[in-house]
């Protein structure tokens, strides 16, 4: 489990060394039941590829969507996805959790 | 982030030390604690207490609200003696996140039937050990009641500052490792580092139960607090 943490931050660090633009996201708060804990990582590049994940599979791609976003902007970015979110129609948590991810760019 | 801060991240972790990264949630910023750091840092209980128990998290602090991204080396269990109680020990530690290495160089014991999904070698301690990176994020367990095999893995886990060192044997067994090993030139404090008899006392009496008590015992070592000395 942790030696795949290490093998997405490898990839984040070759990625970017290799010219592409990078963002990292991470889980950084959970409440209720949440598929990945708190510290688990998705590397996102310029193009869409990502590797990792930060909820088993439920908003991977509304994840990727808004690091593209920070990738152009440099800005960080705080998400929030639960069932309460209104975005929750579309990418919400299948187990009824809520989570926090911080996307950053890697510069 | 910063891609020296990535870069130093992955460095800490191939060399299997922990490392901190303390991003300031409103601001944005971010700096790296080395584990050698920790210590003179502002934030030192948090991060020692954060480290310990592997958990990244958000924290408020003095200055604000900071998220700590904690990277600790996976731990490894290291065993010598592929003997019955490690038929039990191997798999238990492999689903509690371990990656285990068993060592004997008893061939007969140290066979893949015996331990089909387990990194076995089975060549002799000296041999065996330095290539594995024994360090303190490892536990070991002496199993094999066999002086030649345990002692030398033993003074081999004591060097490397292990986390966890247990040794199978009753205390009359102890009593005389206690005895060679200081002949051997180790110190009083070296030696009661070992964990023996080995593992928690909850009455275990099968190869399985004893298993459960050594492996209860690694987690306490991992997960509590060092008391006081």
């Amino acid at each position: 489990m942790l030696s795949r943490d290490e093998d997405i931050l490898k990839a984040a660090e070759d990625w970017r060394k290799s010219g592409r633009g990078v963002a990292l996201a991470t889980v950084v708060e959970t409440w209720g039941s949440a598929p990945r804990p708190v510290g688990s990582n998705l590397v996102i590049d310029n193009e869409g590829n990502f590797l990792g994940s930060v909820s088993g599979g439920c908003v991977e791609g509304a994840v990727v969507t808004e690091a593209i976003d920070v990738i152009e902007s440099g800005k960080p970015k705080m998400l929030e996805f639960g069932v309460a979110d209104e975005t929750a129609w579309k990418v919400g948590l299948s187990c009824g959790g809520t989570i926090r991810v911080y996307v950053e760019k890697v510069s | 982030m910063k891609l020296d801060i990535l870069h130093a991240i992955n460095a800490e972790r191939a060399a299997r030390r922990a490392a901190v990264v303390v991003t300031d949630v409103a601001s944005g910023t971010q700096r790296l604690v080395k584990a050698a750091d920790i210590a003179k840092d502002p934030l030192k209980e948090l991060l020692e207490k954060r480290v310990r128990m592997a958990k990244s998290g958000m924290e408020e602090t003095p200055q604000g609200r900071v998220f700590l991204t904690v990277h600790v080396p996976s731990p490894q269990l290291v065993i010598t003696g592929a003997v019955h109680i490690s038929q039990t020990l191997a798999p238990m530690g492999q689903m509690l996140g371990y990656d285990v290495t068993i060592v004997d160089p008893r061939t007969a014991f140290a066979s893949i039937e015996r331990f089909p999904d387990v990194k076995v070698i089975a060549e002799w301690p000296d041999v065996a050990l330095p290539p594995l990176n024994v360090d303190r994020y490892t536990a070991f367990a002496a199993l094999t009641h066999d002086p030649k095999i345990d002692d030398p893995a033993l003074k081999h886990a004591l060097a490397r500052d292990c986390f966890y060192i247990g040794a199978l044997g009753s205390k009359k067994t102890h009593a005389r490792r206690v005895t060679r090993l200081k002949e051997a030139g180790l110190s009083d404090a070296d030696i009661a580092r070992i964990h023996a008899p080995i593992g928690l006392a909850i009455g275990a009496v099968s190869p399985a139960e004893i298993a459960v008590a050594i492996m209860a015992e690694i987690t306490e070592r991992l997960r509590k607090k060092p008391e006081a000395a």
